[in-house]
Formats: C-alpha cells, sequence, structure tokens
C-alpha cells in the first residue's frame, strides 16, 4: 500500500469497477463447474516422418509431422516439425530457421505452377510443364549445335560447351545431384558450380 | 489431459470454490534458463510461435536484435539484448529469455477478477483460462515482471503456458526442446536447483564470483528460474526485477478496492455492461443480466 | 570437417576464427558449451565484430578484416619462438624434414617464379629435394638450411607481435594472451579445435587463411586426434555432397578432376593423375585413380565405355583455362558469351558480388531457367521493384521459365553433412501444386534433348545417346537406385587371386577397395562405396550408440570415407600406436592389428613400425607445412591486403594484394580506392535467418524483418548517426539505403597508428519473400575471388556512409 499514490488509487479504482462488474455480472459465473482447460495435445495421432534440416551443413535430424494417418483418402498435410531427440549431434534441439521449417513449407510465396515470361514482356504466365521442358530443351539443343566446341585450335578433342552455363543447388539430395551431374556432363557442360564458394 | 484435468488446479483467480486437492503427491515443474551459455539465437522465440500457432506481426528494425520489440499477444517469449560495460569498461553482450515466470506466488492470478481465468496447476504452471478472461488487464498490473498482453481484438489475456499442452502429455516445453546450447533446461524443480548450483559452481571458477539463481522470494520462487552471471544485479539484464514483489495494487485490491469496487457497483453496472458488448465478440442474453443483479445482492464472492 | 561435430566436446581449446558458428550453425556449437562445462575448455573468438559466439567466449579480441594470416603467421612465430611445438607429431608426420629444392625463395612479397604478365607462378622450383630414387631427401634433426622447418622459421620471422598488432589492429596483450592460449594444445594430451567458415574462406587469400591454420594445427599435433582439427562447418545442407560428386566446373565425383587441354589422351591424363610415392613405402592413396576413374566411366556410360575406346575419355568435356566459376560465368555473361543459364536452387542475383553487374549479365540471356521451391529475386531480375531493383522489362529480352520443385520435405535421398556423413530422409507430404523433384526435371530435360539428338542428329551426339540409364523408372528415377549406382556394383564376377570369387556379378559393392581398372566394376562415386551395399542402406542406419560417449556414434548413418568419423586418425597414436592422449583414443595397435572406436586411416594390419604416414592422400604420406605447388600463391602463406583495404601492405608495400589473384579488366576497374570509401566493410550472416530463404518464412521475418547495418558508437557519433536511423552505405559499385544498429560491438582499431572502423552488412534481405524489401549486401560487394578456389572477396571491401532520412513510402 505504500507505493500506491493517490493518483494510483484513482485509477486502480476505475478499473476495479469495470472489471468487478462484469466479474459480479457473471460472465465466468456459468464456467463454475471446473472444465479441461489445458489445449489438447495436437500431435496424438499425426503421422511422423523422420528427415533432415534442409538449412545448413550441421544437418539436424527432423520429425516432420503430417495430418491423417496416410490413409488412402487422407492427404497428408504438414502440420509440425521439430527436432529428433535421437540424432546424435542436435538431440532434438533446433536452431530459429530449423523450428520455423513449417514457415518454408508452407510458405505464401512457394511456387505451385511452372512459369514463363516472354522477351519483353512484364508478366510471368502460367504453362505447362510439357511446354516449358520442350520449350527448354529446344533452345538448349540450338545453343549447343550453334556453339559446341569439339576440337581446340591445337586440333585437340576437347568436347566442350561453354554458351550455356549452369547452377546446381546444394540442397539438393546427392541423388539429385549425381543425376545433374550425368546430364550436364553429357551435354559437355563446363560452366558448372554450386554453392560452395557462398 | 489425464494428469492436468481440472483435478489438478491448486488454485484459481476469484473463486470461492476449493480446488480439489485429493492430487496432493506431484511433482513441481521448473525451466531453467542459464543465461551464461544462451547465444540469443531465439531458437525458443520462434518454437514457441511454431509450437503455439502464433504469428505476430513482421514489424520493423528499431535499433537493436530484440524483434518482435515487446511481448504481445502472440509473442509469448522474447530475447532481450543488452550491451553491458562493466566498471573496467570490457563488454558483455547480456541476452536474456523473457516471457512468464510462472510464480509461486503468482501477482496475476490474485489480481484477477475473473473467475476461473487464471489457475495454477499442481506442478506449479499458471495458466490462463481464455474462456473466463474478461480482459480487464488486472493481471497485467499484478504481474511484478510485466508478462500478460491483452489482444485488443478479443479482449482477452496472453502469455506463455510453459506449453502446458506438451507437459500434460509428458513432454517438455517448446522452446526447451529447441535451445540449441542448452541454455534452456526442464524438469523437476528441485533438479533445476541442484542443476543450477553446478553451473554456478563452474561459473565461479571462470571468475564469475557473484554468479547466482534467480528464483525470487518476494513471489515465493518461480517455476522460470535464471542462472545469472551477475546475479546480484540482476536488473542490468533489461531490466529483470531486482527484488520482485506482488504490487501493492494487489493488496489494495484484495483489501479495501474490491468492496468498494462492488459497493459502487449499483451506479456502474450497466454502464460497464454495456462498454462490454460493445468491446467484446460473445453475446449477452438478459438472464445474465438478471444474474448480475441476483449477485450483487450476494456481495463478493471472491476469496 | 576433419572431426565430428560432437568430437567438438573434446577440445580444451576452441578456437572461433573465419567463423562465427553461435550464430551460423547453433545446434552444432551446442558441442563448444559441452567442452566448456564438461571439458573445462576455453572459448577464443577473434572476430572484427564482437559476435554471438563472442557473447560466451572466454577470451575476444578484434582482428581487422582480411589480416587473418598476419595474426595466425604471428601464432606459428610464437609456437616455434617459445618451443611450444609437440615435436615427436611433428617429426613423424609432417613434412617438416624434408628439403626444399635451391632455387626456392621469397622477396619483397613474390616467391620465386612471378609471371608479371599472367599474374602467376611457375611453380616448379616449389618442391623438394629428390634423391636418384625419386624420393624427397630429409633432415630429421631439422639442421639442413632448406628444410621446411628452417625456411618456414624464417618466413614467419617478420611477424613479431608489433607487427601482427600494426596490420591487425588487434591489441597487443589480446593477441599474445591467445597465443598462449593455443600453446598450451601443444601438448601431447591436449586439442585445439578449429571452427571456421566463410569468415575465412570469402577473401582472396581465402585458402591461404585456412592453410595457415592448419600449419598451427600441425606444429600443436591437434590433427587427427579427438578435440582436435580443422573443421569448416561448412553452409548449405548438401555443399559437402556438391563438392562430393563434384558439381563445380573443373570437378569429377569424388575429387577426381576432368582433364584439360594439356592431357589429349587418357595416358597423358593419367600420367598426372596417379601420384607416385614421395617417401619409401607411402600409401598415396590416388596410385588407385585408374580405378577410381574407370568403374566411374562405367556408371556414366556402361557398355559404351570400353578399354579400345579408353573408356569413353573423350565424351567428358575438356577444361581449356582455370575455372569456370561464378565469377568467371557472370563476366561471360556480360560480355555477351553465355546464352542459356539454369539456376537449379541457385539465387545468384543475391549470392554473387556486384549486383549491379549480375542483373546486367543475366539481362544478356536468351533463356533462363530457375528450378526453386521459392519465388527467388534471380526468377524476377527483370521486374521492376523500384530502388531495390530497377529495371525497364521491355529492353529485357531474356526468356524466363520459373520451375516449381520439391522441398526437402516432400523427397527421399541423401545429404552429406560438414562431418561427411551421408544421411537418408524420408519423404512426408506431397509438394504443392505441380511441384517436381529436381530428379524429375533433368530427367525430362534430358529425355527431350536426347530425342531430339536421336531424332534430327546434332552436335556430337554421342556421350547424351550413350549415357547410361538403366532405371526402373525413366521419368523419374528412384533416389534409391541412384544411390546403389553411386555406391557401385560388379559388373562380372570379381576373383581374388586364386580365383575365388569375392563378389558376384551384379552384387553392390562393400568397399572402393574392391573397384577395379578393367571394367568390371562401375561406382558413380568412389568415396561413397560402402553407404548403400548388399546388406542395405547404410545412410539410413539410426543406431546412436557412441561408444566412450567419445562423439564417434559409428553406427548412425555413413560416413565417407569408408565410415571413418575422423580423418587422419592415425595421427591420434605416437610413432609406436600408443594413444598420444590415454584418456581419449580413437584408434592404437595392439601388436598386430590397429583398434579402436574409429575405422583406421589405411589397412589395420599395417605395422606401426613400417612408417606409413596418416596423411594417405599425400604423395609423401605426411601433413604440409610446405604445400609443394599446390597453392596458387605460394607454398608458404603471406600476408596481401584485401583488394580493396584502407591500409597499405607494411610488409612489402610494392606487392600490396594476392599477386596470382584474377580479376577481370572491369571488375578491376570497379575497385575504389580509401579515399572515397574510408571505412572497411564485412558482410555476413545473422541467426535469424538462412541466406535469402527464410525471409519467405513467417517466423524468420518477425524475428528479424528489416534490412540493417552495424557500426560503432565511435563512428556514428562522427557521422551523426542515431540509433535506427536511416543511412546511405554506399561503395564503388552501388548503394544501399537501411537502417543504422549502432553497437558497443564494434570498435575502431588502431591500424598501423591509424583509426580503422569496420561496418558490419548483414546479407538477407531482397525484394521478394515476406521479411521488408531490401537492396541485399550483395549491391556492394567487390567482383573478385580468392586465388585457388575464386570465393568472392565478401568480408573485406570499401564503403562510405552517411546519415540519410527515411525514404518516401
Amino acid at each position: 500500500m505504500t507505493d500506491l499514490s493517490r493518483r494510483g488509487f484513482i485509477k486502480l479504482t476505475g478499473a476495479g469497477l469495470a472489471a468487478s462488474s462484469l466479474g459480479a455480472l457473471g460472465f465466468g459465473f456459468t464456467g463454475e463447474a471446473l472444465a479441461a482447460s489445458v489445449r489438447p495435445f495436437k500431435l496424438t495421432h499425426a503421422t511422423e516422418t523422420r528427415n533432415t534440416c534442409t538449412y545448413c551443413s550441421v544437418a539436424c535430424g527432423i520429425l516432420i509431422y503430417s495430418l491423417g494417418d496416410r490413409a488412402k483418402n487422407a492427404k497428408s498435410n504438414i502440420i509440425h516439425i521439430e527436432g529428433d531427440p535421437d540424432h546424435p549431434v542436435n538431440r532434438g534441439t533446433l536452431c530459429p530457421k530449423g523450428s520455423a521449417l513449417l514457415d518454408i513449407v508452407h510458405a505464401p510465396t512457394r511456387l505451385h505452377f511452372p512459369k514463363y515470361r516472354a522477351p519483353g514482356t512484364n508478366e510471368f504466365k502460367q504453362v505447362s510443364w510439357d511446354f516449358a521442358l520442350t520449350r527448354i530443351a529446344t533452345l538448349m539443343k540450338q545453343d549447343r549445335d550453334a556453339n559446341f566446341i569439339a576440337k581446340n585450335d591445337a586440333g585437340t578433342t576437347v568436347n566442350r560447351w561453354l554458351s550455356t552455363g549452369m547452377l546446381a543447388a546444394s540442397a539438393a539430395s546427392n541423388e539429385a545431384a549425381y543425376l545433374t551431374w550425368k546430364v550436364a556432363r553429357a551435354f559437355g557442360m563446363l560452366v558448372f558450380d554450386n554453392q560452395a564458394r557462398v | 489431459m489425464a494428469d492436468l484435468q481440472s483435478q489438478d488446479y491448486i488454485r484459481r483467480s476469484a473463486s470461492t470454490m476449493t480446488p480439489p486437492s485429493i492430487r496432493n503427491h506431484e511433482q513441481e515443474v521448473a525451466k531453467l534458463i542459464d543465461v551464461s551459455r544462451c547465444i540469443g539465437c531465439k531458437a525458443c522465440q520462434s518454437a514457441c510461435m511454431e509450437w503455439n500457432n502464433l504469428r505476430p506481426e513482421i514489424g520493423h528494425f528499431e535499433g537493436s536484435y530484440d524483434n518482435p520489440h515487446d511481448l504481445d499477444p502472440s509473442t509469448w517469449t522474447l530475447m532481450r539484448f543488452t550491451e553491458w560495460e562493466d566498471e573496467e569498461g570490457n563488454l558483455e553482450w547480456l541476452i536474456r529469455k523473457d516471457g512468464c515466470m510462472h510464480c509461486e506466488d503468482p501477482g496475476c492470478l490474485k489480481a484477477c477478477p475473473a473467475p476461473g481465468a487464471i489457475v495454477q496447476y499442481a506442478n506449479g504452471i499458471v495458466d490462463f483460462i481464455s474462456e473466463n478472461c474478461i480482459g480487464c488487464g488486472y493481471c497485467v498490473k499484478g504481474c511484478p515482471f510485466n508478462i500478460p498482453r491483452i489482444n485488443p481484438v478479443d479482449h482477452k489475456s496472453y502469455k506463455c503456458t510453459l506449453c502446458s499442452d506438451r507437459v500434460g502429455v509428458g513432454l517438455e516445453p517448446a522452446c526447451v526442446k529447441a535451445c540449441p546450447t542448452g541454455a534452456i533446461m526442464f524438469g523437476s524443480k528441485s533438479d533445476m536447483t541442484v542443476w543450477a548450483g553446478e553451473r554456478i559452481e563452474e561459473l565461479k571458477s571462470r571468475g564469475f564470483s557473484n554468479a547466482g539463481l534467480y528464483d525470487p522470494p518476494g513471489v515465493s520462487g518461480t517455476h522460470v528460474m535464471y542462472v545469472l552471471h551477475h546475479a546480484d544485479r540482476p536488473s542490468i539484464y533489461a531490466g529483470l526485477p531486482d527484488r520482485p514483489q506482488i504490487s501493492g495494487f494487489v493488496g489494495a485490491w484484495k483489501g479495501i478496492l474490491k468492496p468498494v469496487a462492488l459497493a459502487g457497483i449499483a451506479f456502474t453496472a450497466v454502464a460497464g455492461f454495456f462498454h462490454w458488448v460493445v468491446a467484446g465478440p460473445n453475446e449477452v442474453q438478459p438472464e445474465d443480466e438478471a444474474e448480475a443483479r441476483h449477485l450483487l445482492h450476494k456481495g463478493d464472492d471472491a476469496p | 570437417m576433419t572431426n565430428t561435430w560432437q568430437d567438438i566436446k573434446n577440445a580444451n581449446v576452441v578456437l572461433v576464427m573465419g567463423g562465427n558458428a553461435a550464430e551460423a550453425h547453433p545446434c552444432g556449437f551446442k558441442w563448444v558449451i559441452e567442452a566448456k562445462i564438461e571439458n573445462g575448455a576455453k572459448l577464443v573468438v577473434v572476430d572484427p565484430r564482437f559476435t554471438r559466439t563472442a557473447s560466451v567466449a572466454d577470451v575476444y579480441a578484434p582482428i581487422r578484416p582480411g589480416t587473418d594470416i598476419a595474426f595466425l603467421s604471428g601464432v606459428i612465430r610464437y609456437l616455434l619462438e617459445k618451443d611450444r611445438i609437440q615435436h615427436e607429431y611433428v617429426r613423424a608426420f609432417t613434412n617438416a624434414g624434408l628439403i626444399v629444392k635451391e632455387g626456392f625463395g621469397f622477396e619483397d612479397g613474390l616467391f620465386t617464379g612471378y609471371k608479371e604478365d599472367t599474374h602467376s607462378y611457375d611453380r616448379s622450383s616449389w618442391d623438394y629435394e629428390l634423391d636418384e630414387n625419386g624420393f624427397a631427401k630429409a633432415d630429421n634433426t631439422w639442421q639442413h638450411p632448406r628444410c621446411v622447418m628452417n625456411l618456414m622459421r624464417k618466413h614467419v620471422d617478420r611477424y613479431t607481435p608489433e607487427m601482427v598488432s600494426r596490420i591487425c589492429g588487434t591489441p597487443q596483450d589480446k593477441y599474445l594472451q591467445i597465443c598462449e592460449l593455443i600453446a598450451s594444445t601443444s601438448a601431447p594430451e591436449k586439442a585445439l579445435t578449429s571452427l571456421f567458415a566463410l569468415g575465412w574462406t570469402q577473401h582472396s587469400v581465402g585458402a591461404q587463411n585456412i592453410r595457415t591454420m592448419a600449419m598451427v594445427q600441425l606444429l600443436l599435433g591437434n590433427i587427427g586426434v579427438a578435440g582436435g582439427g580443422m573443421n569448416a562447418l561448412r553452409g548449405h545442407s548438401n555443399i559437402q555432397g556438391l563438392t562430393d560428386i563434384g558439381l563445380l566446373s573443373n570437378a569429377m565425383p569424388g575429387y577426381m578432376t576432368l582433364a584439360t587441354d594439356n592431357e589429349p589422351s587418357f595416358e597423358t591424363y593419367m600420367k598426372t593423375r596417379l601420384f607416385k610415392p614421395l617417401l619409401p613405402g607411402q600409401t598415396s592413396y590416388w596410385q588407385n585413380y585408374r580405378k577410381f576413374f574407370v568403374s566411374f566411366q562405367k556408371a556414366l556410360y556402361g557398355g559404351a565405355a570400353r578399354a579400345d575406346n579408353d573408356w569413353a575419355y573423350d565424351w567428358l568435356p575438356k577444361v581449356d583455362k582455370g575455372l569456370y566459376d561464378i565469377i568467371r560465368a557472370f563476366d561471360m555473361m556480360a560480355n555477351g558469351e553465355i546464352n542459356g543459364y539454369i539456376c537449379q536452387g541457385f539465387n545468384p542475383m543475391q549470392a554473387f558480388p556486384d549486383r549491379g553487374k549480375i542483373r546486367k549479365a543475366l539481362g544478356k540471356l536468351k533463356f533462363l531457367v530457375v528450378m526453386d521451391p521459392l519465388d527467388t529475386e534471380t526468377s524476377r531480375f527483370w521486374e521492376d521493384f523500384g530502388p531495390q531493383n530497377p529495371s525497364d522489362p521491355a529492353s529485357i529480352q531474356t526468356e524466363v521459365f520459373q520451375l516449381p520443385t520439391t522441398c526437402f520435405a516432400e523427397e527421399n535421398g541423401t545429404l552429406v553433412n560438414s562431418a561427411r556423413w551421408l544421411q537418408w530422409h524420408w519423404k512426408a507430404a506431397d509438394a504443392p501444386g505441380e511441384a517436381q523433384t529436381d530428379i524429375w526435371i533433368m530427367s525430362g530435360i534430358y529425355h527431350r534433348m536426347r530425342e531430339m539428338y536421336r531424332k534430327d542428329g546434332g552436335a556430337f551426339p554421342d556421350p547424351i545417346l550413350n549415357l547410361s540409364w538403366n532405371y526402373t523408372k525413366p521419368a523419374e528415377p528412384d533416389p534409391e537406385e541412384l544411390a546403389k549406382e553411386m555406391n557401385g556394383r560388379a559388373l562380372t564376377d570379381l576373383k581374388d587371386a586364386t580365383g575365388a570369387v569375392t563378389v558376384h556379378a551384379g552384387r553392390l559393392l562393400d568397399g572402393f577397395a574392391q573397384l577395379r581398372d578393367d571394367g568390371t566394376t562401375a561406382s558413380g562415386c568412389w568415396i561413397f562405396t560402402g553407404s548403400f551395399t548388399e546388406m542395405g542402406n547404410q545412410m539410413a542406419r539410426r543406431d546412436a550408440t557412441d561408444p566412450r560417449e567419445q562423439g564417434i556414434a559409428p553406427n548412425w548413418a555413413w560416413s565417407w570415407p569408408a565410415n571413418r568419423r575422423i580423418l587422419y586418425n592415425r595421427a591420434s597414436a605416437d610413432v609406436a600406436g600408443k594413444a598420444w592422449n590415454p584418456q581419449k583414443p580413437i584408434i592404437e595397435w595392439n601388436g598386430s592389428l590397429w583398434t579402436g572406436i574409429d575405422v583406421p586411416d589405411y589397412a589395420p594390419t599395417i605395422k606401426p613400425s613400417d612408417s606409413i604416414g596418416p596423411f594417405i592422400m599425400n604423395a609423401e604420406g605426411m601433413g604440409r607445412l610446405f604445400a609443394r605447388d599446390q597453392m596458387a600463391e605460394g607454398p608458404f602463406p603471406e600476408h596481401y591486403e584485401p583488394f580493396e583495404s584502407p591500409s597499405e601492405n607494411v610488409l612489402h608495400p610494392k606487392v600490396k594484394s594476392n599477386p596470382a589473384a584474377r580479376v577481370f579488366a572491369s571488375d578491376r576497374a570497379a575497385f575504389g580506392n580509401a579515399t572515397d570509401f574510408p571505412y572497411v566493410a564485412t558482410t555476413y550472416r545473422l541467426t535469424e535467418h538462412f541466406h535469402y530463404w527464410t525471409k519467405h518464412a513467417l517466423i524468420n521475418a518477425v524475428l528479424q524483418p528489416e534490412e540493417f547495418i552495424e557500426i560503432g558508437e565511435v563512428l556514428a557519433k562522427e557521422k551523426g548517426i542515431e540509433q535506427g536511423g536511416w543511412v546511405r552505405l554506399s561503395s564503388k559499385r552501388g548503394v544501399i539505403v537501411c537502417k543504422a544498429y549502432v553497437t558497443k560491438r564494434i570498435k575502431p582499431l588502431l591500424v598501423d597508428g591509424k583509426p580503422t572502423h569496420v561496418i558490419g552488412v548483414p546479407i538477407h534481405w531482397g525484394f521478394t519473400g515476406q521479411a521488408r524489401k531490401g537492396y541485399g549486401a550483395n549491391t556492394l560487394t567487390p567482383s573478385v575471388g580468392d586465388a585457388n578456389t575464386q570465393t568472392p572477396e565478401f568480408k573485406a571491401f570499401l564503403v562510405n556512409i552517411e546519415k540519410t532520412s527515411a525514404p518516401v513510402a
């Protein structure tokens, strides 16, 4: 009571009136019977899938929880991601990025459809996969056929293609990376790099 | 909710009823925040938002790493960063995870006029029951740590639940699990106190002679405790109260103001009621009004 | 990493320099905290800024960006002067006693063999003196004036504590305190672990930064031991895997390299790849190169790779000049020499230096293909986003394809972490909309091109038409099938010397020792052999058992090579095979075998008395204090200033910056000077964000919403900049306008008598995603790379800063 100023007292009384009247009016009264108050645990029957965090190369083990039990009529939807306590490195922990993996899976800026921007235009238009891949393959073949270097000036067979390049994804799996290597080198690509340096 | 259903309440705000108390053999839990091993990565904030399905607004850069800039109805925990130089000019970057302390003697609960809006479970967790909350803000005034926040949209008060839904099924809170460096630990209050002692010894061996445990007696101890390297000066950690106590306002409310306020209800109840209807989202039935009149004559039913 | 993440807990001293482990790798950093608490370790942080790592350090010292070699060369000098090296280790396991050729020298900042016209070296003098059998001459008493030990001693002699402080701006007392802590781990049973990342690599002397520390570690006897090692923390989740599989301009899977124009035939190629031992009896594992190469070609081309066509040697492209790295690629693009570009999960508009140049270069492409789960800046480079991306779409003729891909949660496969663990992961849900896997997309492009070549012919179709594609589902090969292809299998029954069948035809191989050079085995990546065997998918193993809780967990997933968890573990034991640290042995000789908790570096039956070195990939089997001809700028590290620096090179003013660096003319013209741009800037990551991805994730956008830079209080006061106020930060290449964080954590450094201010520029903001729009740090950064790897110099460049007003919304 000692540090209660006159001004504070008045303010408090005012607030007290409004609140007391509401309490006394009984808006909590009907709830006198004690209800279960704790939020229901949301993962009880969710499907758990083991995966690896997509960000840095600590490669923390993660548990992905998805809605549905993989029954035929249930469409899996990821509802929560947390650390894998068995993993020897992260032992269940996750950093602020890993803890928010759910928001990258469901980012509003995730891409859903192939899109194409024609020369000089100011928009992306949705296209079919077949259009996109056929057009890309056609452009690549035209460029390769026009610029492929079979022999260098000294007459050595070099079989390289320098006028189209590629950056490979350092978050792609080994399997995707290996297949990418096969395809890029079969074409003769040398302008080929990844995120190792940046 | 097998072990956290209503029979596990030990306190309930503004209620005459005695909480069922036969379940008297429950371990008290505690979260121990070891500030000396915290790197301020905000994994706890991230995990808290993710688990509790909270998404505050995207704010601005405001001259520090504190983001969001303050606790709010959907920010239940927050890293507070302080660049602090000691007397010799040595820089320390003090980083404290702020959030509900789950006091043993909770000022919010004592201040709360809404029956059953704030409860304390036998394991020590202090939880807000939104169904009963009237958004009056007394919990904010009653809290010695300035934690609860009222949502202006739904007029409910919000704060950390210590992940009562996870603890209820035998899991640690989300922030505890995520913490990369083990700066947040969770277990029985006695285990956490022992572990804190070991940490303090280690810190003293590294030259932090004032290392200590923050488990303030002014609120009869807390279920969220800190290991501080400078336990002699809690306030250098972004204003952690040196000697927290339940505010004089709460004493006033319980001792004098509540009867005074109730006496005034005859004049103000109707105004307050309409205020609530305008501000609150719920429908109000005429029988509620009748019950209010009945209550007026019945007097103060709060403990 | 030579060691594992958990092994960090065994360290006595943890040195975080050239990185910010707490901030960039929080979950790995827990093992540093564990070392402190459970092992009494001291954490030392050397960084231009007082970072989140520094906030839990025992000792912090500031350093001017780009001067780490001077600091560490001073440490070497300290160790030698005070005789705080691990003598027995250095004598047995390093090349300290080998004698260097007459004619090698160093003068006024240049090693012998410099060619002014090409900014490169003739490295022929950088080698050992050989005896009549072709073996390196040695003097293990270290008396010979040209033995590596004495040349090194002479080389580092200039790096006195006064000189280090003058160059680095590090106060001498802090520097000497750190020297002493580092030196304490020269005791045989003590270890220091070096944790580093882009803070060392992103310099024009990046590779030499790391080399200098590796030399320190060799002198201390800290390589191969528990709690020791050189631990590159690395960046993306599978950057290690992409490096292992060789998705780099001149690389092949398993650290083989593509042929160059100087290697017209398979035999000339093999001649430079098959390392001959430089000391008698050494393992020199690259002796097996032909087995790896032939097996790889069999995986790639199957029956079309035959002995009579040199295993299709000519079907692989040959490299004509150095690397076609990102800096060269975008210089070519800016010059109109590149027509098409594919960005697979990669965002060069944000990630590459000199954003203005990147934007201009992309606009010269005929077509750009972006495969990504997210709406990246690169895919929208042509779109006008105001000051953060000014553009006139009508003038840009590039066709752009934006292809939606799956993310980690929507596919099966393996990632390799920085500790070389291959960990399998499982799909949890379908991708949104029509998003597809990279495997499906690459297969789709390949099949369409193959059909066109089959039907219409075209330039050299052989490798395209003959590429091996024996998958159950050709349109989208199963990751398990691809993993098995990388592991490798027997193509015919493999027999031992007695004629007994050791591996049946078609069976998966157990290890790379089974690979052959006669076309009877196939393996897509020899270092992964053993990862997917007849026993099943070893990468999916989940047994976390950890003997003695020493941080090895040998049965969790699978580690290359051969499931070895700690590289060079032979060096964890003394010459006789007893552990240097009896409390934490890794492998020991039990009289007949090497036994312990890890897979030994070489055959477990090789006796210690055979004196076979632990560094089996080096021709002399030893750790190199003298790098021979392997580095572009010299066999010993030398301090060179960043290309943009406010200071002279006080050691040799005529040779200021890396003399062997490759700088393109237009990039050189875009370097600024200290008169116009007087402050040192450095870029970095914040813990709340991962590169340019997490600004698309709402929670991370909340945690760090808006672009800012960090400056010290002294400079802020000088320039009238307020806390959280708006500033205009400029380099010769561009301008960003953002808020300022005025902090006590950056203080002016006294460099060569002058106060030098450092400005910190976090990298994460762009113009797509949920966080507030930003310009991006690469608007400012210079386009020059490390002389060996071409890693861009993001960590040290020059800027100017002015107070400004808030932009009009």
